[in-house]
């Protein structure tokens, strides 16, 4: 067995020359003498090592993950219960302001026409003021026109028998006058 | 000597113990050993101290090392299979920290020497087919029967599977021991180049350079067939469970 598995190396052996005897018989991997002791070893090393990682690394490496994926969902279940406040905020904002604006509109509305109906009222009464006025001042000027009238038959029937009492010496008749006056003012 | 690239995996006894005859001596290979399991616990251990809620650098490695591990072992044997992770992370990290420990200069590589990748294949192996029986009794041997197959194939299937089921320890093994012994041959043959060729004047100096490319190129690779065919070994841990767990096909 020596001599198959030295073989590849010959090469770099006569290189540097050293003697096979100095490392003892065979192949290192292959020498059965070291088997007992590294397998003892091999035992009692991975044997310390798995209670090791059994008792102490893997809860422990468990328990973080364990405890971030916790933590996440947590969070994450947080977040989507502040989003559904929110959203309800929304709702709750958007609900006022729709009120609101339909309070303000109602508002409006009414103000617009209690405005109008008081609008109306004084404007009809300012008109049945006007209309009052206006017939008071139609009759008086009716009056004022009448008595006019009255007094220039009178002047005109003073005059004419003044002129007619010039021209021809006697006074007319009052029958006389009213006609020619009638006559002449229609 | 230093040019002889057997001598990196020559066991030189620290101190020596016999018992009966046996050699049990405290020897290089234990000591790396020792070294392996104690830089891995305690990296393992001192990393994740904080149980930092938001990791720091290296807790997150420790992190990815669990993940990673645990992935693997999930999709190959199911959630039912994690009740072996201890087993596949110790695995996977004892082998992946045994095989980085050797690429640093004069340090030994444990897993170059096939008794120590064989007695882990065989902690495997005993491990599926000892609880593979407990859990499943005659039933684990269905294990030989892939379903599906004619009834008139199986005197011809059953004897392959048996074989192959039996050639798994020695597969698993030699797969992880050869890698990391070619490799560090390599490597030091490469290495050994660049020395004796220097050593030759100013023409060997300058054909040394493409020894030294190589001895650099021949790390890089290393490190990646390190960290490789520790995973390989922890897949095939993981699938050869899945079989403990799972037998029927």
């Amino acid at each position: 067995m020596a001599s198959q598995t030295h073989s590849p190396t010959d090469g770099t052996h006569e290189a540097i020359d050293i003697p096979q005897a100095e490392h003892g018989a065979g192949f290192p991997p292959f020498d059965a003498n070291t088997f007992s002791s590294q397998i003892l070893w091999l035992v009692i090393t991975f044997g310390v090592f798995y209670w090791i990682m059994k008792n102490v690394v893997v809860p422990r490496l468990s328990g973080i993950l364990e405890d971030r994926r916790d933590r996440i969902a947590g969070d994450l279940a947080e977040a989507n219960r502040l989003k559904q406040e929110t959203d309800e905020a929304i709702a709750s904002y958007e609900q006022a302001l729709a009120d609101a604006r339909a309070k303000a509109h109602g508002i409006a509305s009414e103000t617009r026409a209690k405005l109008k109906s008081g609008i109306e009222s004084r404007r009809e009464k300012a008109e049945a003021d006007l209309a009052v006025k206006l017939s008071e001042a139609e009759a008086k000027i009716t009056g004022m026109k009448n008595e006019a009238l009255s007094q220039v038959e009178e002047i005109a029937g003073e005059t004419t028998t003044e002129l007619v009492k010039v021209l021809m010496g006697k006074a007319p008749t009052k029958t006389d006058l009213g006609k020619a006056l009638k006559a002449a003012l229609n | 000597m230093a040019n002889d690239p057997i001598h990196q995996f020559h066991i030189q006894k620290l101190f020596p113990i016999e018992v009966g005859g046996m050699d049990f001596s405290f020897t290089n290979s234990s000591l790396f050993m020792v070294l392996t399991v104690a830089a891995a616990s305690a990296f393992l251990i001192l990393t994740t101290s904080g149980r930092g809620l938001v990791p720091t650098r290296l807790q997150s490695l420790s992190e990815m090392a669990y993940e990673f591990v645990a992935n693997m072992l999930r999709s190959s044997a199911g959630s039912e299979g994690m009740r072996f992770f201890p087993l596949v992370f110790s695995l996977f990290m004892f082998v992946l920290v045994a095989n980085l420990f050797g690429m640093f200069p004069y340090f030994f590589t444990i897993t170059s020497h096939i008794i120590v990748t064989f007695v882990l294949a065989m902690l495997v192996i005993l491990t599926v087919t000892i609880y593979g029986l407990m859990r499943h009794g005659v039933k684990f041997f269905g294990l030989f029967v892939p379903s599906g197959v004619p009834g008139a194939l199986i005197p011809i299937v059953a004897p392959i599977e048996v074989i192959s089921f039996l050639s798994r320890p020695v597969s698993l093994s030699v797969r992880l021991f050869a890698n990391m012994l070619a490799g560090h041959i390599t490597l030091k043959v490469f290495a050994g180049f660049v020395v004796s060729l220097s050593a030759m004047g100013a023409v060997g100096i300058f054909g040394a350079i493409l020894p030294l490319g190589m001895t650099v190129a021949l790390t890089a690779l290393e490190f990646l067939v390190a960290f490789l065919q520790a995973y390989v070994f922890t897949v095939l841990t993981c699938m050869y469970l899945n079989d403990a767990l799972h037998p029927s096909h």
